[in-house]
């Protein structure tokens, strides 16, 4: 089981390899990858740097152009497919159907991994992207319970299945929620960043701090009260005048309790959330699942996680908590 | 232009979609979508019943057009999306990647749904091979982006291939979950959900500690709390749009497919209190915008 790691910056790709990442995915500094945040990602030397890491200590590199390309802008996007291929990336991870066309069309070679933004959540859709783009590997979205990804390794058994085992839980089907663009015009899908720091704001007022998203209430913290990044869907609502976390709690996803499952169903790699996480975030963490993923295949039947790992990852999360999601029936 | 009924998004009670369809049956709107497209424990009508009413519908000349579901997770959804790919008499609405699988292996044709990611002109031309007939544009995108997108399929070469449909009316769809946020706002968890979004037709609304309309919960899906109406936008589609969608939030909206048809006509905007048309505007979703076509 392959260990893929995040890596938004050279010293995060350095932490990644250094404690363990057996794959480590980036991607260039623009709109084609849906983390497109200020200062993350690379570009001229660093990338070279970053490319030269990965295969110093034979490890591999996967590089995700996972936006949507924009119409009559697609060369933007072509040109990064390019260029991964050039720097000689194992993996392209891709989500939009031009892209994967493009891709598998003009490098038949190039292995393509779909990304978990082309929400591919079943067997018929799994089989429109591996017969029409020749894809070898598909994320899975953070919608399905461990029953389903069960079901869909045994079903796909030629296909190399990826999912998501640490960090920021997105609530939605991925790829498909526009509730960033419903409030301030800018979605993963269109501009490769959700709730944009560009549009939040911090106020102290009477009533607590506030934060905002393009001037909308996301929550308000008492004194007492750690406050997050608004990230729209794990603000605080009403609903019949019921004050709540409506969509979701600040909380992540950790699956360490899954793995022996994971294993089980023959996941072909467990990925860590990240990209736009420090190096800090990304050498700790891959240091628990290195151990972890070790630990279980030394001995598997005696394999339990180890508090202190639980609690190492539980203080690297959102709110300092940690959620199976969609994984456990009871959090649908 | 031709305006469209879309599949209705809520849990009604059968006896409140068979009214809403004999209404729609002697309305003036040319094609009809029909089927659930949010989740599969709703099963008021099976997809017998549904045929069966789609093909009363049919009758009248309507072109009707079976929705299926946007986020499809288990074995028995696939069957049953199957067997509406496999009716023999109607074509189907994709709204993700495996209908259209599904279509291209029966050589069925396919309206391409909302909620089907296509940004660009080159995913287009790829499920024009693959049997799209229309395409209905991503609810976030507007004007300019379609603009340059037709350009786009005109140097493709496939413009005349497929119809374009906009999302014109109703609350929008913006998002799909695994989790059931209407149970949840009851306490529920999605297995012992007892099919509690039937109390609400309209879905849930969702406002900020400011009381700001912001979403609406309809199940597993997350809809825009405001209705989008694009009414007086129609000036601005000329040549751009073939066909606009209403999506029904009551058999008032019969009514207001009615105006969309009569205010084509008319240079006096249509009035619409509380309503939200930024995304066609290249604004924020939530947005009104104030120069109106």
């Amino acid at each position: 089981m392959e260990l893929l790691c995040p890596a938004g910056s050279l010293p995060a790709v350095k932490a990644a390899v250094d404690n363990g990442a057996d794959a480590v995915y980036i991607g260039f500094k623009d709109a084609t990858n849906a983390r497109h945040f200020a200062g993350l990602n690379f570009t001229g030397r660093k990338l070279d740097k970053a490319v030269n890491y990965v295969a110093q200590h034979r490890r591999q590199l996967h590089v995700a152009i996972n936006t949507f390309a924009h119409p009559q802008e697609s060369q933007r996007w072509f040109d990064a497919v390019d260029k991964a291929v050039d720097m000689g990336a194992k993996a392209l991870i891709l989500a939009d159907i031009a892209l994967l066309d493009y891709a598998s069309e003009r490098y038949p070679d190039q292995e393509l991994h779909l990304s978990v933004q082309a929400s591919a959540t079943n067997t018929a859709s799994i089989a429109f992207y591996t017969r029409n783009f020749n894809v070898k590997r598909v994320v899975l979205p953070r919608v399905l319970s461990i029953h389903q990804v069960k079901q869909l390794a045994r079903a796909n058994p030629d296909v190399e299945l990826e999912v998501f085992a640490f960090g920021s839980l997105c609530v939605m089907a991925e790829g498909r929620c526009y509730l960033s663009s419903y409030l301030t015009g800018e979605s993963p899908n269109t501009v490769g960043a959700c709730s944009p720091a560009s549009f939040v704001r911090w106020q102290e007022t009477p009533q607590g701090l506030e934060s905002r998203l393009n001037d909308i209430l996301i929550d308000r913290y008492q004194a007492n009260e750690t406050a997050g990044y608004p990230t729209l869907c794990k603000g605080r609502f009403e609903v019949d005048g019921k004050l709540g976390h409506v969509l979701e709690q600040p909380t992540s996803l950790n699956t360490l309790e899954l793995l022996p499952e994971l294993f089980a169903a023959n996941i072909a790699a467990v990925k860590i959330e990240g990209r736009q996480r420090s190096p800090a975030y990304v050498e700790q963490v891959t240091r628990v699942w290195r151990q972890a993923i070790d630990a279980y295949q030394q001995s598997e039947s005696t394999f339990q996680p180890k508090q202190q790992w639980m609690e190492q990852l539980a203080k690297l999360s959102e709110g300092s908590q940690t959620t199976l999601g969609a994984y456990a029936k009871s959090w649908q | 232009m031709k305006y469209a009924l879309g599949p209705i998004l809520y849990y009604w009670p059968k006896k409140q979609v068979e009214e809403f369809y004999q209404l729609a049956k002697a309305s003036n709107a040319d094609v009809i979508y029909m089927g659930e497209t949010v989740c599969s424990k709703r099963r008021m009508l099976r997809n017998g019943q549904w045929l069966d009413l789609a093909k009363e519908v049919a009758q009248t000349g309507k072109q009707v057009v079976l929705s299926t579901m946007a986020l499809i997770e288990s074995p028995s959804e696939l069957r049953n999306m199957q067997a509406l790919v496999d009716n023999g008499d109607f074509i189907v609405e994709a709204n993700d990647f495996s209908a259209i699988d599904l279509a291209k292996q029966a050589k069925v044709p396919f309206v391409c749904g909302p909620s089907v990611n296509i940004y660009n002109g080159s995913a287009l031309k790829l499920l024009v091979k693959q049997g799209m007939q229309r395409w209905v544009m991503p609810v976030e995108l507007g004007r300019d982006w379609l603009i340059r997108l037709l350009d786009e399929c005109s140097n493709l070469g496939i413009r005349e291939q497929f119809e374009v449909e906009v999302f014109a009316f109703g609350h929008l769809p913006l998002a799909y979950s695994a989790r059931c946020f209407t149970a949840q706002s009851e306490g529920r968890t999605k297995d012992e959900c007892e099919t509690c979004c039937i109390k609400y037709p309209q879905g849930r609304p969702i406002v900020s500690q400011e009381q700001q309309r912001l979403f609406r919960l309809n199940g597993i899906q997350t809809l825009s709390n405001d209705c989008y109406d694009l009414i007086n936008d129609q000036a601005s589609m000329g040549g751009l749009v073939d066909v606009l969608r209403l999506s029904p939030i009551g058999i008032d909206t019969i009514e207001h497919l009615e105006a969309f048809r009569q205010q084509n006509d008319k240079d006096r905007p249509f009035p619409t209190p509380d309503t939200v048309n930024g995304y066609w505007h290249k604004l924020a979703g939530i947005r009104q915008s104030e120069d109106e076509a």
